[in-house]
């Protein structure tokens, strides 16, 4: 008994070897590094969506593997290099808190090519990509000053960085282009995710007037809490009608599936090269979810912003900012702000009845 | 009848041998039949984890730092316990280690400064944890305020205050807001014993402390007043030991190993302060420490064994597509066979009938 | 004074699964154990009680599957402490892990799907007195609950026999056993209910609060439903205002916020922490010798025959 059981155990082992080694003999190996687990919506399931947009694309020739739940602290340099290890040639880390680990890794391991979302550190096998959701939340603005009838939008915040402060900006300037009276209430939370409280920031919103809810955290919680108290609100990463069908007016969604699929196949030819892609409305790096709750002439004044800023029309940084102080921000890109400048935006934008926390 | 537990008159050696290795096998078949319904082939998944990252140098660095910073803390965790003195607070010792040494590498950040930087980062994280410790240990002797519970709310202060740290006065001013230091300058990081590899000057500190404590315990009459006091703490009174004073040597040093690796962390395996430096080293250590059975030797094997799960736990995820959940699942289930089993030691099940119960019952 | 009611119901929905997860832990404290745990069956009964929600479309049904999870988590830690008396500190951190991998596996098929919330008490007239209204008479099943059953556990323990007696086990489990009582049979029904009512809180947050499970989402409020036990220093009275006082720190944080009135909102959340332990010390210093913690708390009790 003893002896089959074992023979039986061997003939599993290989059988579980030899297959896995077949299928992996000369497909590209892709790997992910998640901050989240999967589930099923917000930042990692959209990384996810990518990926599998990407099998679905160009299964026959790759294999993609992924490490979910990965910490942004001492062990995440060990799950990249985990990756490599295992023989992926090219790697796509999903969260700020990776940059330094990747950057480490990368320096090791020279003939493999990293992909590193929303960092600003680079090197030769290392690129950066990142979406301007700037642009859709200057839509939002646009929307929600004409959907609101107090008058105030309730924003709730996750950490005050750089892209989360110039989100707040591009709505307030959108919704200032529609009503120069338009007030914001901002709430910082300070996490990513925790939908107890992000529900708490909402209804804390809603209860001092604000009938907008914006969000840059990752659960559908602060939708829910519109939705409940029949107001309207904004999704984010995700689409998030299921969780507000009646409060829903759009939602950015992170569409990664197209950049992925568009760095794999550079891999597969041989022309990946490292670069720093901050892609927008156009090169549809992220994109609108539909426009719903809204009367015709919003959803009409909406599309053709969406338009205007995808042919490079509309910048929703464009000169003259002014801050918050009442100083015009020194305009170094011509006609709008530069990419460097929205990048480490530490502003608040004239109109903001509030301040930057730790500033 | 009934089933009872009792106390040995004397612990079992051949239990203490072979209860690892009933542990080990009760999990083995847990995780075949955990691993069978969720369809996957078991075989293949305990060779994953168990077996595949033992027979790869690469894998095995790995393995010596993840156990490194969870042996150090948990063989001053061991001391108190031993001294049934019960910080259970590590977690945030090591922040406050991390925080301390941390703010010498922020301040010389870009100075001339020389290699005297590095060792002296590793006393400030080992003196802060110390101090940072001897609050629950004096609001215990001073006050009898409960230890445990104490140091347990004060991991959750230093959180807090690492959090505010890093998106406040000590954020990379070239960092775009993003909340960490920029990174440490090379005087101020940990030195790798391999050009290339991941083996750092820490795995090596924490053998030391492994030597150190097995020395302290075994050969010094502080390690024999330590196991006296908690052992029999009324012994230890007719014996003149202070125990007031062994909770706070204990605590003491536990805090300075937990502070300690604190800084081993920061300065090595992540490179800057950020507000995440620790999946929950102070906590795991704990487990750690029981694991080893509170004796030096045993925490060293316990700490590298707990590492190999982890990392088996990612090479699961990569090489079978097995969900972390079912990692830490086989986590929690291995401690709970490991801790079980032990009990074993100092215990025993003997079936009393319901009578003789009522009549020792009485007896009383 | 429409924004003073609000920040109430506010306060009271934020504290309740804090307060739940408490009632039960500051019992299994008082019996003398310590499960450090409450994390762990919180979100297993935070994932069962929304399975149990969105098979069956029932909220109760939802609330007694998490009860059932959370008593299932807690009888795994009552057999190895009180069974094989293992330490109680490594064994409660244990079951977090579990807990936080079984939840995932568990809710993994119920991640983006969602229910109706628990419904809200309507009494015509009475729900619409302007300012108290709502407070009083329209809140849902688990904040009236909450407040019953700490009420309950103050009368168990304090008039009740069985009170006394499980009170006396946690202070001196010897005599208590020398006077014929079995210390292991009353701890292992005080873990039986600190696991029911952390399992109940659990499930109050994708039943009532966020009416959807998403892994992780109790968010650490196991721990700080322990901080609170100490924080009241064992009193059922005290762990109420603690938990309404913490719920109304989270809330008023976030109005100040949305009001303009910035604060480092760090210092601001580790105040209870600290708190707390400044409490435990002015405790402990009243009652020289000795703090009020159950005597016993966190000690093995194995009968000798």
């Amino acid at each position: 008994m003893r002896k089959t059981l074992f023979a039986a155990a061997t003939a599993l082992l290989l059988a579980g070897s030899i297959s896995s080694d077949a299928s992996a003999a000369d497909k590209l190996k892709v790997g992910f590094v998640y901050l989240g687990p999967i589930g099923d919506l917000g930042w990692t399931y959209q990384h996810d969506q990518g990926r599998q947009a990407l099998v679905k694309e160009l299964g026959d020739k790759i294999e993609t593997t992924y490490l979910e739940n990965v910490p942004e602290g001492p062990d995440a340099e060990r799950a990249i290099e985990q990756l490599v290890r295992a023989g992926n040639k090219l790697i796509f880390t999903t969260s700020f808190g990776y940059m330094d680990p990747t950057l480490k890794v990368a320096k090791k391991y020279p003939n493999v090519h990293f992909e590193h979302c929303s960092g600003y550190k680079r090197d030769k096998n290392m690129a950066t990509y990142s979406a301007r959701w700037y642009q859709g939340r200057y839509i939002q603005g646009q929307i929600a000053a004409k959907m609101s009838k107090a008058g105030v939008l309730g924003y709730i915040g996750s950490f005050p960085i750089p892209e989360v402060v110039s989100g707040i900006n591009a709505t307030m300037i959108g919704a200032q282009s529609i009503n120069p009276n338009i007030k914001v209430k901002i709430i910082w939370v300070n996490t990513w995710f925790d939908p107890g409280k992000e529900a708490d920031a909402a209804k804390a919103l809603l209860d001092q007037g604000a009938d907008i809810i914006m969000q840059h955290t990752d659960s559908p919680a602060p939708m829910q809490i519109a939705s409940e108290r029949g107001k309207l609100a904004f999704g984010q990463d995700s689409e998030m009608i299921k969780f507000g069908p009646k409060a829903q007016l759009t939602s950015i969604l992170d569409t990664w599936g197209p950049y992925y699929i568009s760095r794999v196949k550079a891999e597969l030819d041989g022309t990946w090269k490292s670069e720093d892609v901050w892609g927008g409305l156009d090169t549809k790096m992220f994109e609108m979810a539909p426009y719903t709750n809204m009367p015709d002439d919003v959803k009409k004044l909406a599309e053709e912003t969406q338009a205007a800023i995808t042919s490079g029309k509309l910048q929703p940084f464009k000169c003259p900012v002014v801050a918050q102080d009442g100083k015009e921000v020194e305009c170094k890109g011509g006609d709008h702000l530069t990419d460097p400048q929205i990048l480490g935006m530490n502003f608040y934008v004239k109109g903001i009845d509030d301040k930057i926390p730790g500033k | 009848m009934q089933l009872v537990l009792e106390k040995r008159a004397e612990r079992s050696n051949t239990i203490a041998l072979i209860s690892p290795l009933i542990a080990i096998g009760l999990t083995i078949v847990t995780m075949i039949i955990l691993f069978a319904i969720l369809g996957k082939n078991p075989f293949a998944a305990l060779v994953v984890y168990f077996i595949e990252p033992l027979t790869d140098s690469y894998t095995l660095q790995e393995i010596a730092v993840k156990a490194a910073p969870l042996v150090m803390i948990a063989i001053g965790l061991s001391l108190c316990y031993l001294a049934n003195a019960w910080n259970i607070g590590a977690e945030g010792q090591f922040l406050i280690g991390a925080v301390a040494g941390s703010w010498l590498a922020v301040k010389t950040q870009g100075t001339e400064a020389g290699h005297w930087v590095f060792p002296a980062m590793l006393l400030l994280g080992a003196i802060a944890g110390a101090l940072y410790a001897l609050i629950p240990a004096i609001c215990k002797v001073r006050f009898g305020a409960s230890e445990i519970l104490t140091s347990l709310m004060l991991v959750y202060v230093a959180e807090l205050f690492l959090d505010y740290l890093v998106r406040g006065p000590w954020r990379d001013p070239n960092g775009f807001n993003f909340p960490t230091t920029a990174e440490f300058d090379p005087v101020a990081t940990v030195p790798l014993l391999v050009e290339g590899g991941r083996l750092h000057l820490g795995t090596i500190i924490a053998l030391v402390v492994v030597a150190a404590g097995a020395v302290l315990l075994g050969k010094t009459i502080k390690g024999f007043e330590i196991r006296v006091v908690g052992a029999a703490p009324r012994a230890a009174r007719f014996g003149g030991f202070n125990s007031n004073q062994l909770i706070l040597l204990t605590f003491a040093i536990s805090g300075a190993l937990a502070g300690l690796a604190g800084i081993i962390e920061v300065a090595g395996p992540v490179g800057h302060l950020q507000p995440n430096i620790s999946p929950g080293y102070g906590f795991t250590a704990i487990i750690v420490a029981f694991l080893g059975r509170l004796n030096p030797i045993g925490i060293l094997i316990a700490g590298l064994f707990l590492a190999l799960t982890f990392i088996g736990g990612e090479q699961a995820q990569i090489a079978m597509k097995i969900p972390l959940d079912v990692t830490k699942v086989f986590q929690g289930i291995l401690l709970f066979y490991v801790l079980a089993c032990d009990s074993l030691i100092l215990y025993r099940f003997r079936l009393v009938s319901s009578s003789r119960q009522q009549v020792a019952r009485g007896a009383h | 004074m429409e924004l003073i009611e609000a920040i109430i119901l506010s306060v009271l929905a934020a504290s309740t699964p804090l307060l739940l997860a408490a009632t039960g832990e500051l019992v299994t404290e008082r019996s003398g154990v310590l499960n450090l745990g409450v994390e762990g069956m919180m979100i297993v009964g935070a994932a069962c009680g929304f399975g149990g929600a969105l098979l069956t479309g029932s909220t109760i049904i939802g609330a007694l599957c998490g009860i059932v999870a959370g008593t299932a988590m807690s009888l795994i830690f009552a057999a190895m402490t009180l069974g094989l008396a293992v330490n109680q500190v490594a064994t409660g951190l244990a079951l977090t892990i579990l807990g936080i991998g079984l939840s995932g596996l568990i809710g993994a098929g119920f991640v983006g799907e969602r229910i109706t919330p628990a419904p809200h008490l309507y009494i015509p007239y009475l729900t619409s007195i302007p300012l108290i209204g709502r407070i009083v008479f329209g809140e849902d099943a688990f904040v009236y609950f909450s407040i019953a059953l700490i009420v309950a556990v103050w009368w168990f323990l304090y008039r009740t026999r069985g009170g006394l007696i499980l009170r006396a086990c946690g202070d001196n489990h010897v005599s208590a056993h020398a006077l014929g009582y079995s210390v292991l049979k009353i701890r292992l029904y005080a873990v039986m209910f600190g696991g029911a009512c952390a399992g109940l809180a659990g499930a109050y947050l994708p039943l009532a609060y966020t009416p959807f499970f998403i892994p992780g989402m109790t968010a650490g409020r196991g721990w700080i439903a322990l901080a609170l036990v100490v924080f009241a220093s064992w009193l059922p009275g005290r762990l109420a205002i603690g938990a309404y006082l913490f719920g109304a720190v989270t809330i008023l944080q976030l109005h100040a916020q949305g009001a303009g009135v910035g604060i480092p909102s760090q210092f601001l959340s580790s105040l209870p922490y600290l708190a707390t332990v400044i409490v435990l010390v002015l405790l402990s210093r009243a009652r020289t010798g000795g703090s009020t913690a159950p005597a016993a708390l966190g000690t093995v009790f194995v009968p000798d025959r």
